[in-house]
């Protein structure tokens, strides 16, 4: 039984829970995800570690309430506890010194964003942020990342705070500001994490431009440890493993309409189940 | 002298009929009664050189406990099994008897061999229900023969990793030894393939959980939610002190065929649906959150055990049909004759020397765009025998046709999930990812570290795991035997 320690509202629906969990905060690294499952009729489902305290015991979680599992989760007070969290899982984020790299938030994957942009910054890259929600509410962690990010430009879709538009309009603007052949004055990586059209277009627009770019997927995952297939994908052609070869991959490998796919196959069974928990409160 | 007269077949398994059992997901074969199971027993011989107790992986003294029952001494029966078997409500119940004490036994020759699965099976249940009856089944005091085991004396302290069949039962072993013993489990219940694997038609999870308690009775802890090779290294439990480490983690990953389609909605690896379905409850949905979609027609792919608990659990589901897709013939097919007469009866349908060559899906304009809508297959003939000694599936060139299914199902077999593995320098593996060991003893290249169950041989038996398990057992009690010297 793993006991919430804190508990905060970034957002309407967007919660932060620190969580006792000892062994994965001696263990975790960047880029690494639980698989947590929150009662005994629960499901099991990934959920990315923002941060952690080996000397406290304990690791950081923020997501977004979307689906049953999250939304009970998410309900939970202080002191309170969860039945299962499995991990430190996936293969931690590649850390190097590329130079400059642009890391693009979109949503509730700004908080997935913070642990990597902070390592990043670590070891002498110089960081450019774009980080982007639909409203103002929802916008998260901007104060952190402003501290750990050289540049930081921030979108809403609404225009109710920062510049009215998406994370990719910036993106667009950068990469055209400079000559299409590279230069040392080009970002050598784009880190990008969100929804999955934003990192499917970020990587579509890096594309022409030969710049390397890393996406963090998110997909529907049993046990997390490589047992089942649930989570697979198609990249550069060949079947992978999110849980095991991932999280992260080449965003300009994957095979992004499969994985849109993918991800929707239970959605009806989705709306039942929230159905059913909004006719039972 | 009068001559005994044989009863030529095995008393009847009492099973639910079919046409009810394939809507509910309850055990089929109910068990026998006690006089049944007298009945039974009375058919053993009590030869004066068994070859049956050879034929059993683990070595049960068959005619001892056969000879209990029939002194109606149930009791005793089950402590006698238990010498050897650590978990036998489970053997009597997914054993393959009939390859192993069953085939061997000397009433085969010219009749049916004593059920000697279905005793085991009753003496098992049997000791369950009594004690379910007198007190809580994990308290030590409910088991008499714990007090003859010197639990954690000031031995040395051991790692198992993983609580499928064969950890269980090194672990249980070890712990009869004097040894303390800790399991490391990934999943969040214990058990393995014995919980996500097997269905609950086949053996009720309650038996694992009171299987696992009997274990855990011995003294032996058992910890969830730790993978190894990412929550705790190898070399972590080296340093907490353990002193050698039993691998029993199981051949987890899972096989496709590599065939175009594969990724679409609709299609499952076995592990995947059976997973979902038996550890996660998806057949409970929405009591139980993990979801399962089935369609109206199932296909699965392969002719093992694992492809009739496929095709079973599509069934109890609510498929309306399911096939089994077979490139071989019936005779090669690997599967339980038992497990496939029990398909057949429910319904289930066969098409043999079949292979599936792409899987078709829908592209769009439908509701549900890249779900499985057909597959296509060819008609295969049979060549001359392969590696694995059975004849080789040859495709009829022009045989192809469309096979239309929603739900397909791939139950290929496993293979070596690398995860644990790749975290562990220095562990010898061969070709196929599957670790290398001394047969005799489970030894890998790492001192002090033993293998044994399917992350050693590939997917087999249960039964085998365990065999493989209490070898592994003595040989780190004399390795550690050795080390204090």
């Amino acid at each position: 039984m793993f006991k919430i320690v804190n508990r905060t509202e970034l957002a309407a629906s967007i919660k932060k829970i620190e969580i006792e969990a000892k062994e994965i905060a001696g263990k975790a690294v960047p880029g690494q995800f639980v698989m947590v499952r929150v009662n005994e009729t629960g499901e099991r489902i990934p959920l990315t570690i923002v941060d952690k305290n080996p000397q406290k015991g304990t690791i950081t979680l923020i997501f977004q309430e979307i689906g049953q599992t999250t939304k009970k989760f998410g309900a939970l007070k202080v002191g309170e506890r969860i039945l299962d969290i499995a991990g430190p899982l996936g293969h931690p984020t590649e850390i190097k010194k590329y130079g400059t790299i642009i890391a693009i938030g979109g949503g509730v994957g700004c908080a997935e964003l913070l642990p990597i942009v902070k390592v990043y910054r670590e070891v002498g890259n110089k960081v450019i942020g774009i980080i982007g929600a639909r409203t103002k509410e929802l916008l998260i962690l901007e104060k952190e990342l402003s501290e750990t990010t050289d540049e930081l430009y921030i979108t809403t879709d609404d225009g109710t705070y920062g510049e009215k538009g998406f994370v990719s309009d910036i993106l667009k603007r950068i990469l055209t500001a400079r000559p299409l052949t590279r230069t040392p004055a080009y970002p050598d990586l784009v880190y990008a994490i969100g929804p999955v059209p934003m990192m499917k277009l970020v990587s579509e627009i890096t594309r022409p431009y030969q710049i390397k770019t890393v996406v963090s997927l998110n997909a529907i995952m049993v046990d997390g440890t490589g047992m089942c297939g649930s989570c697979r994908l198609e990249v550069g052609g060949k079947t992978k493993l999110c849980c095991v070869d991932g999280p992260e991959f080449d965003g300009h490998l994957v095979n992004w309409d499969l994985f849109l796919l993918r991800n929707k196959r239970f959605l009806e069974e989705e709306k039942i189940a929230l159905t059913r928990m909004d006719t039972n409160k | 002298m009068a001559k005994k007269r044989i009863q030529p077949k095995k008393t009847p398994m009492p099973r639910q009929a079919a046409e009810i059992r394939k809507k509910n997901f309850e055990e089929v074969a109910l068990g026998y009664t006690e006089e049944q199971a007298l009945v039974e027993a009375n058919r053993c011989l009590q030869c004066k050189n068994p070859i049956c107790i050879p034929g059993c992986p683990v070595e049960i003294d068959i005619p001892a406990f056969i000879k209990k029952i029939q002194e109606k001494d149930c009791l005793g029966a089950i402590r006698k099994i238990k010498e050897k078997n650590n978990l036998p409500a489970i053997c009597g119940r997914v054993c393959p008897q009939e390859e192993q004490c069953e085939k061997v036994c000397v009433l085969a020759k010219k009749y049916e061999p004593v059920a000697i699965g279905r005793l085991e099976r009753f003496a098992a249940d049997y000791e369950l229900q009594v004690l379910g009856e007198r007190c809580e089944v994990s308290g030590k005091e409910s088991l008499p023969e714990t007090l003859h085991f010197t639990l954690n004396t000031k031995q040395p302290k051991v790692a198992v990793i993983g609580s499928g069949p064969a950890g269980l039962t090194c672990a249980g072993d070890l712990a009869k030894m004097g040894y303390p013993v800790t399991i490391f489990e990934a999943l969040h219940k214990p058990g393995g393939v014995l919980v996500y694997g097997i269905p609950e038609f086949r053996l009720p999870k309650k038996i694992v959980e009171q299987e696992v308690a009997y274990v855990q009775s011995l003294g032996v802890e058992l910890k969830l939610n730790y993978v190894i090779g990412k929550t705790l290294t190898l070399d972590d439990l080296f340093c907490q002190g353990y002193e050698a480490i039993f691998i029993g983690i199981g051949a987890g990953a899972p096989k496709f065929m590599g065939i175009p389609g594969e990724n679409f909605n609709g299609v499952y690896s076995a592990n995947e649906f059976l997973t979902r379905v038996n550890l996660m409850k998806a057949y409970l949905f929405p009591e139980y959150d993990t979801p399962i979609r089935v369609g109206k027609r199932v296909a699965v792919i392969g002719g093992g055990n694992v492809a009739m608990d496929s095709a079973r659990t599509a069934l109890r589901l609510g498929a309306e049909e399911v096939y089994l897709i077979y490139r071989r013939s019936r005779k090669e097919m690997p599967a339980r004759e038992e497990e496939i007469e029990n398909a057949l009866e429910e319904g289930i349908k066969i098409e043999l020397l079949t292979n599936p060559v792409r899987i078709i899906g829908d592209e769009g304009g439908n509701h549900l765009p890249g779900w499985v809508k057909k597959i296509e297959c060819i008609r295969m003939s049979l060549g001359e025998p392969d590696a694995s000694g059975r004849p080789r599936p040859v495709e009829i060139p022009g045989s192809n046709f469309y096979f239309a299914c929603e739900t397909v199902i791939m139950a290929l077999g496993t293979e070596a999930n690398p995860l644990f593995p790749k975290s562990t320098p220095g562990l010898a593996l061969n070709k196929w990812g599957y670790i290398i060991t001394d047969e005799q003893t489970g030894k890998t290249s790492l001192e002090g570290v033993y293998a044994g169950g399917d992350i050693v041989t590939g997917s087999a038996t249960v039964i085998s795991a365990m065999g493989a398990a209490k070898r592994s057992a003595r040989a780190i009690n004399e390795y550690l035997g050795s080390k204090k010297r």
